[in-house]
Formats: structure tokens, sequence, C-alpha cells
């Protein structure tokens, strides 16, 4: 009896072990061991209320010097973290067998990353950004300096201190809640490559805002200025792994979290700045506590049957159904929009509709297959800001009718059958008066 | 052979001629297969022919079958070429899902993303009849895989053509015509080329069709029995559901009527023919799908129409002029009546073809009437190399002596002109006019120039041998009606004084017999070193003389089968996409069913893009893979370099985008380093040569370079992009490459 037990709690303390280690999954998304890199480990008390906060959610944080030989992100193929927080920006290189490829496989195999440069950002953070589509300011020494809306101060400062206020208009991204206070920036701003799409403003610089040297004077015009200075960006990529990217560290700090904000020319007052609320809220939507969409039970079947056919006929009348649900943190809940199509597409679409929902992740079109044969798809592009992009696709091929699948007596014709059994009829009497008159 | 016998006997039946009415040998037959005594041993002269005819035609018949086995033998029993493997699939689709699976078939692994209606839009005939004959052997308990039998068919019916010949020379000529007739079709060259034992295509049963319905309507015109005329019809219903073809048969039968009308050889017997052959050919052939409404509707069978009820005209005038008995009168009317007649059917023509509802000639139908036509207009077809304008060699290999005798057939048709020989002249010379306009023409051309030939031969050999037996009073034998002239010409024309006259025809039979004899090396060699390579298995010689088989494209395509995800499509040039099809069982986007053009000319313009402008076509038609033919390291000729300038050409006629000119340089066609920049950049350039700058090909030429051109490339350092390379067969024949999916963080 006593072995039993102990092999009962072994058994379960190894299913439990698995269960810790089964961390990121499509039925779980949201992200269980993050590994963060520091360029010194003071920063672990200095930004102590981000990474408590992480804790408090159920993160396990692995901190790491950057520069520490044992680095590794996979091992035998696994990967060992789902998660990756570069709060590291002078480091030009990491330690271990970390370089800008691993990190980008790393994101290329669906794993969430943030990443936090500074004033003297090293080549190797810049290399990073560049390859997801965000070019720091070419110049070593700028920084970003806003003469408009600084944040109000005792001393007067260069004005590098920012107030900056100009958020992404998204409640997946920053919370349902508003962020009133204007969020405390120290950095390097960045620009976004236009020729990639899935790179996106979350925080931008005020119109009077500039990036150049404060210490020296500035000779030529800035190469980067106003509102296309991008403060805070984020990545969602093609597989949904999910990177952020702050021109500032300090965003991230106690000192900013707590500081009370005032920006120049406003009267108001904030106790506390919006730090905490934007730097909780982003990390809730890059670790996919928030925005993260699955679509299940794709299926169609011919109107009045339950059977998927394996293909169709032209004409036909069929109906579409797919279950979205939307991660919550903990479970999934249903995801209530009215703004999903489904597409019946061949080289472009025959038919898009709006899908009708049940409130309860049911989404369903019906509809009537177009007089064209040829292999379909059904195409569900679902593209949200914020949300991870639905895109099904599901091929069916289409039909034409067969020989015995047209009507067989039609009405107009009925001219043309009286004349064929007439003339059979008068050629029968023909020759029978032919043969046998006389 | 006694079934033979019967075949003979009824063939001759109807003839007048008592020298070739074989009545009376049947019962003496029979009774010396019963009674085995030693006089019935002692045949009687007729018997005697008798015997040696049956025995040559059942000899002709062997041969025309075994001498198509050579690619059997040296390779193996499979389908060659490209067409056939569609024929192949559809065949065993057919055989395993019955009729009427195959007739309602939409196939969705061709042409992604259309499909294609397979039941609508192919010639039947091939595929019903490999399966008859499978489900025969089967019901006769033989069990035999259904490939064999597709490859057996394309023979088999060659030795059947050989027993059509021997009729239709017997029905034009005499029997001795007849024989040498299937001894020289069972072994044309221009024949072969096309039905060796593996070549499972439409032509293998359509020479067969085509020349058993000219002889059943020959044969009706003869006899102006109604029997034959509907088995001619039949005859021309199997020509439609077997090949494309057809059209030559429903527009030279009327050209041939029309000849007949104005040549005043206009007779009951012909009435009979043509309409009984004309109304029920063209109800049977509208029940075959691919061909439908188009005999009332289209441009190609309106002459048969105009032709049908102008006979109607003819009847109704000689009718009227019976009835009449004034010649004057008659005289005006006749002006009138054929003048009307022409004038409705005209306005009736303009009238359906501007309503649109008799369709123009097609494309393929000017290019056969203005050879220059296609390389204009319609690169597509063009760009086939079968569909090339003839060269005289190819006359020569195919036809040989035949070549010559053809002419002198002529002469002796001439000379004793009846209702069937001018029918086979005619079916000469416009044939042979076709033949010249289309390399693959020649086919059709071959049974009536193995006729025509036949008919000098054998009156020649014939001649020359009545002259050796010094019985020149009794000429060559008398048949069909109206011979009788030609006969009292020939007696004169034989004139019974020549000095030396049996010397010089002992000569004469010599050199025939020699040239004959040259025909049989020639067209065994033929068959042997040319027409017997399945194409898909290449085969050189080595350094050493030895035979090399280059087994790539099966290679390539087994992988496809093993490696790929079951719904992958593949992106190739058409000429790949039956064999993708049939034995990769992958989806292609375009085949060698060549009916979307413009889906054509999308693969052509992205293979003659740059890689990124190619990369939006392959994932607008959501392409996985994507195969290239590369001669480069074997010295393979007609590879995909070799194509590519029709890709720019098919893809330029739709895509103005592609410039033929912007691939040349100064109107040449280059590889290497003076190429033009946009086609050494282009995907197909990249496709084919990535790497290949890396490989070393012959001792003592630098690397990268191309055998199948004989220069070093220009562009050696290949970069793909947006493609990666997933296989390479052993000879580097058949390249395969991903196409890669969007980039993540882009």
């Amino acid at each position: 009896m006593a072995n039993f037990s102990i092999a009962t709690v072994f058994v379960a303390s190894i299913s439990l072990l698995l269960a810790l280690t089964h961390s990121f999954s499509l039925e779980n998304p949201t992200d269980r061991r993050i590994l963060v890199l520091v360029d010194d480990l003071a920063l672990k008390s200095s930004h102590s209320i981000f990474f408590n906060s992480l804790q408090a959610r159920g993160f396990e944080l692995d901190f790491k010097l950057s520069d520490d030989p044992k680095i590794a992100l996979q091992r035998y193929g696994q990967h060992l973290y789902d998660g990756l927080i570069l709060f590291s920006p002078t480091t030009e290189r990491f330690g271990g067998s970390l370089d800008v490829a691993a990190i980008l496989d790393f994101v290329d195999s669906g794993k969430d990353l943030i990443v936090a440069a500074d004033a003297n950002a090293s080549d190797l953070i810049r290399n990073i950004a560049a390859e997801c589509g965000i070019d720091f300011d070419e110049d070593q020494s700028a920084v970003v300096i806003d003469h408009g809306s600084y944040a109000v101060s005792e001393t007067e400062g260069d004005h590098t201190l920012i107030a900056a206020a100009d958020f992404i208009q998204s409640d997946v991204l920053l919370g349902s809640t508003k962020i009133e206070a204007p969020v405390l920036f120290k950095g390097i701003g960045h620009s976004l490559n236009p020729a990639n799409s899935l790179v996106l403003k979350v925080l931008s610089a005020s119109p009077s805002a500039y990036s150049a040297n404060p210490k020296s004077k500035l000779s030529s015009p800035p190469s980067l200025s106003g509102s296309s200075i991008s403060l805070v960006s984020v990545v969602q990529a093609r597989n949904n792994a999910r990177i952020v990217f702050s021109g500032s560290l300090d965003l991230f700090s106690n000192k900013f979290f707590k500081s009370p904000v005032q920006k120049a020319g406003s009267s108001n007052k904030y106790a506390k700045s919006g730090n905490q609320q934007f730097a909780t809220e982003i990390s809730k939507w890059v670790f996919h506590e928030r925005g993260h969409l699955k679509a299940v039970n794709v299926r169609h079947h011919r109107v009045g049957e339950t059977d998927e056919p394996s293909i169709y006929r032209i004409n036909d009348d069929l109906e579409y159904l797919v279950e979205i649900y939307e991660w919550s943190g903990s479970s999934w809940e249903p995801y209530v929009a009215n703004d999903v199509q489904v597409q019946f597409y061949m080289m472009s679409p025959y038919v898009l509709k709006t899908m009708s929902s049940n409130n309860k992740g049911l989404y369903i079109a019906s509809f009537k297959v177009p007089d064209v044969y040829g292999v379909f798809q059904f195409k569900v592009e679902y593209q949200r800001l914020g949300y991870t992009s639905l895109s099904l696709a599901k091929q069916i091929p289409v039909r034409p009718f067969r020989h015995n699948e047209y009507e067989r007596f039609i009405p107009t014709a009925f001219p043309y059958y009286g004349a064929s059994f007439s003339t059979m009829a008068a050629f029968f009497i023909f020759s029978f008066v032919y043969l046998y008159s006389k | 052979m006694v079934g033979k016998v019967d075949a003979a006997k009824g063939g001759a039946k109807s003839l007048q001629s008592p020298a070739s009415n074989q009545a009376s040998s049947k019962p003496d037959l029979s009774s010396m297969s019963t009674t085995f005594s030693f006089k019935t041993l002692k045949l009687k002269t007729k018997q005697q022919e008798l015997l040696i005819r049956v025995t040559i035609l059942g000899l002709v018949y062997i041969l025309a079958f075994i001498t198509r086995l050579f690619s059997v033998l040296r390779y193996e029993s499979m389908i060659h070429e490209f067409d056939p493997y569609f024929n192949y699939r559809t065949t065993l689709y057919l055989t395993e899902k019955g009729f009427y699976e195959f007739w309602n078939w939409f196939d969705s692994e061709s042409w992604y993303p259309l499909g294609r209606i397979i039941g609508g839009t192919l010639y039947p005939g091939l595929m019903v009849t490999a399966a008859i004959l499978y489900w025969t052997l089967k019901f006769l308990r033989f069990a035999v895989h259904i490939r064999e039998i597709c490859v057996l068919t394309a023979p088999f019916f060659a030795s059947n053509t050989t027993i059509v010949a021997y009729f239709f020379g017997k029905e034009l000529w005499d029997s001795g015509a007849g024989l040498v007739a299937a001894a020289l079709i069972a072994i044309c060259p221009g024949y072969i080329s096309r039905s060796v034992a593996g070549s499972y295509d439409n032509e293998g049963v359509a020479i067969f069709a085509l020349l058993l319905t000219f002889y059943l309507f020959v044969k009706a015109v003869n006899t102006g029995s109604l029997a034959w005329s509907l088995a001619s019809a039949f005859g021309y219903f199997y020509m439609v559901s077997a090949w494309g073809g057809y059209v030559f048969i429903i527009n030279l039968i009327p050209l041939y009527v029309l000849v007949l009308l104005i040549t005043g050889r206009y007779s009951m017997r012909l009435y009979v023919a043509y309409n009984c052959m004309y109304i029920v050919g063209m109800l049977l052939a509208m029940q075959i799908r691919f061909v439908g409404f188009q005999h009332v509707q289209s441009g190609e069978h309106m002459a048969a129409m105009g032709v049908f009820f102008l006979i109607q005209v003819f009847y109704f005038l000689l009718y009227v002029k019976h009835m009449l008995n004034d010649t004057k009168l008659f005289q005006a009317l006749l002006r009138i009546g054929v003048t009307s007649a022409v004038g409705v059917g005209a306005i009736a023509l303009g009238l359906g073809t501007a309503s649109g509802y008799i369709s123009p000639w097609t494309g393929r139908f000017y290019s056969l009437l203005d050879p220059t036509y296609a390389k204009d207009h319609i690169p597509i077809i063009a760009s086939v190399s079968e569909h090339q304008p003839t060269a005289w060699s190819s006359f020569m290999f195919d036809f040989h002596i035949l070549l010559f005798l053809f002419p002198a057939g002529l002469y002796f048709c001439f000379k004793r002109l009846t209702d069937a020989t001018i029918f086979i002249v005619m079916y000469g010379l416009t044939s042979m006019y076709f033949a010249g306009v289309m390399v693959r023409l020649i086919l059709v051309a071959t049974p009536a120039v193995c006729l025509i030939s036949a008919i000098a031969v054998s009156a020649t050999i014939k001649n020359l041998t009545h002259a050796i037996r010094g019985k020149t009073s009794q000429t060559v034998s008398s048949k069909g009606t109206g011979s009788t002239k030609g006969l009292s010409k020939q007696q004169a024309s034989l004139d019974q004084s020549i000095p030396f006259l049996k010397n010089g025809a002992t000569a004469l039979l010599l050199g025939a017999f020699y040239l004959l004899s040259r025909y049989a090396i020639h067209c065994t060699w033929v068959t042997s070193e040319a027409y017997s390579s399945p194409s898909i298995v290449l085969a050189a010689r080595g350094a050493h003389g030895q035979r090399i088989i280059f087994d790539d494209y099966r290679e390539a395509y087994f992988w496809i089968r093993q490696n790929t995800p079951s719904d992958a499509k593949i992106m190739s040039w058409w000429d790949y996409g039956y064999q993708i099809t049939a034995m990769g069982n992958r989806t292609v986007i375009v085949d060698n069913n060549t009916w979307n053009n413009t889906h054509i000319a999308t693969v052509g313009r992205a293979m003659s893009s740059y890689e990124d402008e190619a990369y939006e076509i392959m994932r607008s038609l959501d392409v996985d893979y994507v195969l290239v033919v590369f001669g480069g390291v074997t010295g393979y000729s007609s590879d995909d370099i070799n194509k590519f300038l029709w890709m720019v050409r098919i893809g330029g006629g739709v895509f103005p985008v592609i410039k033929e000119p912007d691939y040349l340089v100064n109107g040449e066609y280059r590889v290497d380093k003076g190429a033009a920049p946009k086609m050494l950049n282009c995907l197909m350039y990249k496709l084919c040569y990535y790497r290949f700058g890396e490989l070393t090909t012959e001792y003592g030429k630098p690397p990268g370079y191309d055998r199948a051109r004989g220069v070093e490339i220009g562009n050696k350092d290949v970069k793909l992009e947006y493609l990666e390379e997933a296989f390479t067969t052993s000879n580097w024949i058949v390249r395969i490459y991903k196409v890669k999916p969007p980039t993540n963080r882009w």
C-alpha cells in the first residue's frame, strides 16, 4: 500500500513536471518561461516593479547577464524559453551561442521578444531591430529631444525626458482602461521601415520632437523628426510571434514608474506616470495574455446535410462554419465580432460574405456555390489590429453537372419532341403505304 | 486462318471480275481440313493463289506488330512521351471507375485552380478501345495489367490497319496492289513513328479508323450500297471518337463528292453513299461530348453541309430533267437552280457567321491552310516541334522509296480513272500538302502514299512479270467499273515488239526487288534507331559505345510522389504536366491539353520574370514546387532553356510586359557571358543554373560548362531568395524547387 502511494506520488510529480514544462502550446498560448538578459544585475532591482508584475502573473523569469557564456535558447532542438526580454542595450556580443541569427530564429519559431534600447545602444541591438523592420537613429549619440512636450522637472535640463501621450488606439494592445497619464521616455527614437507591413507604432513622439545629440550643436536638419519618430513599436510576425521594441530602457524602471509627471505647457499634474500601466499592458499583449485568437472546428456542408463532401457541384447551397475563441489569459472565451468574413475563392473571391455569429464563438455563413467550376478555397483572412491574424484556407473542388443531373424534359423543347415523334410516325406510315400500296 | 479467308472472300464477293471471285474456294478448303487425302493437297491455281495471299497477309499482320516492339525489348513495357501518360491515366480511371464516372470526370488535379472536365474535353475512342480490350481479356480469364494493353494497343491497331489497307488496295486496283499496300504500310516509318509499342496516343487507333472510313466510303461509292455507307458512317463515328483529325475526313469526302459532281461523275451510288454517310455520321459524331454540335455550328464542318445541300439540288435537277424532257428549258432551270442554291447557301453561311451561330475557323485550321499563320498568331501551336513545317529530309526519312513511287502511282491512277482512284488521288494530294505544312501530318499522308505506291509497285511488277512470261496480251487484271478503257490502253501501251523485252524486264524486276529490300532495311533501321525511344527514359552512347540510360524523369516523378504533400501544386512548363499528374500524382498548373492560353502565358510570364515578380505570380497560383528540365549536364537538348524563348513568346502574347528582345542580344539567344541581363536573372535561368557554376561537366572545360549549348554559362553565382532547391536528379535533368513561404517578419 505504501509502495503504491509512493508510486502515485511519483507519477503525480512527474506529470506535474510535465505540465510545467509543457508551457506554450496552442491550448495555452500564454508564455511561461522567460529569459531576461541584462547588462548589469542591478537592473533586477532597479526595474523590480516590472519584473514583479510579470512574476505575479505567473511567469518564470530567468535572469542572466548578457555575456554569460552559458546562455542558450534551445537545447537538443527544444526551446528552453517561451519569451525573451533583452534589457541589455549596450551589449556588443552575447555570451554563449546567442547571436542575432539565434534570436531571429527564436522569433521565427513563434516565440516572443521584448527589446529595450537606450541612448548608447549597441550595433547588436540595432541589427536585431533592423531585421524586424525597425531602424534606430543611425547617429549613435542621438537621443529624442522634445522642446514642446518634455516632462517638467526641477531643473530645466536638455528636454530629453519626454512625456509622450500619442498612444495607438487599440484596446487589444494597451488594454481597455485608457492610459491617462503621459509616459515618461528617455532614450533613442526609431523609424519604421516602410517595406514592412507588420510593424506598428504604439507610442509615437509629438510633432515637435526630433532626434539629435543634445550636447552638440545641430548643424544639419535631424534625420528623424516629428511624429514619424516612434518611441515604442510592436511587430506581430506572420507566425504570430510578438515583439516589442522600446527606445528607452528607463521606461520600464521603478524610477519612472513612480515618478510624477507633468507635461510642458499643460497644467495637469499626475501623481504617477503612465509608465507602469503602459508597460504592464504591453507586456500582457506581447506574452499572449490578450488578443490571441484561435479558429477551430472549421467545417462545411450542403444545407440540410451534416457530412462534409469532398466535392461540391455548381449551384449547391452550402454552409460554412468556424468557431473562433479568444484567449483571456486563463481560458478560451468565445470571440464576438461582427466583421468576420469568408471568401469562396478561386484566383479572386467569387463569394465574399460576412459571417453571422451566435455570440458563443460560432460563425456561420451560408451561400450558393457560384456557377463556375474549378478548385475553390474557403478563405477566412481575419486581420485586426493587435489580434493574432487568422488565415484559414480550405481547398474544395467544384464540379459541373453530371450528364444525368440536367433537367430531362423542358417545356420549351416540346415542339422538338413533337416534331421528332411525328416524323417517326409519319415515316412509319409512309413506309407502310409505299411498301404495301398497289 | 479460316476466318481470314472468309474476310477476304467477303471483300471479294462484290466484285464483278471473275479473276478475283473466290466463291468456289470455300468447299475445297473445308474438305481439305476434314479429309486429308493426298489428292486434296494438290490445290488448283486459284486456291494456291488464295493460300499464298492469306499467308502473306498473315505474315504482314504479324510483321506489323513485331516491328513495333523494339522499345519494349530494349527498355521495358512502358508508356512513352507526354500525351500517352494522360491517355493512360484516363484509361486507368475508366477501367477502375466505369464509363459513367469517366464520362463525368471533373479533374481537379490539372489546370489548378481552374480544373478540367476530362469527360467533355477528350476524344474517348482510344481509352474505350483499350478498356474494351482489357475487359475482353479479363472475361477470357487473361490476367493482364491495363498498362500492357495500353502499350500494345497501337501495334495491334497497326496490324489491323494492314488488313484494311489490303482491302482498300483491292478495292482501288487489285488484290496484288492490296497485298503490296499492306506490306508497305506495315513497316512504313511515317506510320511507325506514332504507333510503336508504348506510344499510346490517339493517332494509334485513329489511322486505322481513318483508313477504314475511307475504305468503306469508297466501297459504298463503288457499290451504291446503303449497308456499306452505313458501315462507313460508323467508321467515321469511331474516328471522331478517337482523334481530332476527323476534320480531315469531313472535309475530304465533300471535296471528293464535289469533284465528282463537277467532272460529271455524279451517280445514284454517290448520292446514296454520301447522304447516308453524312447524315448518320453527323448524328453519331454529335454523341461525342467534345465534338457536340460542331457539325452544324463550326466553320470547319460547313463544307460538308454545303455539299450535302448541293447534292440534293443536283438530284432535284436531274429529276426535273427526267420529267421535263426539254433541254433548253432545263438549261435555263439549271442556271437558275444552281445560282439560287449557291446564293442561298452563301447567304445562310454569311448570316450564320455574322450572328455567331457558326463559329469561324479555328486557329489550328487556319494554320493548316496557311503554314505561316501559327508563327504569327498562335505561338502555342508553333512552339510544338511536331507542328513545324516539314523538312525535305524528314519526307525522305519517313517515306524512303515511296516518295518516288508516289508520282508513279499517281500516273497509274490517272491512267485508269475510276471513282475509287479519283478518291485516292485526292486523298494523296491533299494529305501530302498537309504533310508539308506540319511534320506530324506525315502520319495522315502515310496510308495514301503507301496505297498509291502499292499501285505503282504492283502494276509495274505485274507488267514486268507478264513481259517475262511473254503473256503480253493478258495484262493487268481488269476490275471495277470503267476499267475496260484503261485495260485497252494498257494493252496498247505494252507493245509486243520491244527488243530485249524479257532481259530488260528481268533487270527491271531485279531493280524493283532491290529497291523494295532497301526500303525494308531502311524501315527497320529507322524504327530501331529513331522511333523506338520512349523519350521518358533517355539513352546515350558512352565513350566506349555502350548504352547509357538516363532515367531522371521517373526518378523526379517518384520523388514528387513520395516527398511532397498530396495537395502540393507543381508549376512546370506545360510539356511535363501530363507526366507529373500521371506519375507524380500531384496537381499541376498547366498541362499538355493547352486549352487555356492565358493560364499557360501566366506560367510563361512567371518563368521569364525576375524572381521577386515570379514569386508574386506563384503565390497567386498557390504554387508549392517548381520543376524545370535542364540538359546542361548531360547534353540533353530539348530542355527548358531551349524551350525558353517560346515561354517568353507565349507569355508576351498575353502580358506585354514580357518582351522577347529583352532576352536576346542582337537577335541572338545566348546563355553565356554575353547574354542579355534579363536572361541571366530571370527565374528560368536561375532555376536551371543554380549551383551549376560549381560543377565541372566535361574534362578540360571550365566549371559551369553547359554541354547542351556548348558554352560556359554567364551567371555562375546564382542566388535564390524566394525558392530553395528541393531535389535534383542524378544527372541534373530534372530540378525541383520549393517555393518558400512569405518571410515571417516582413
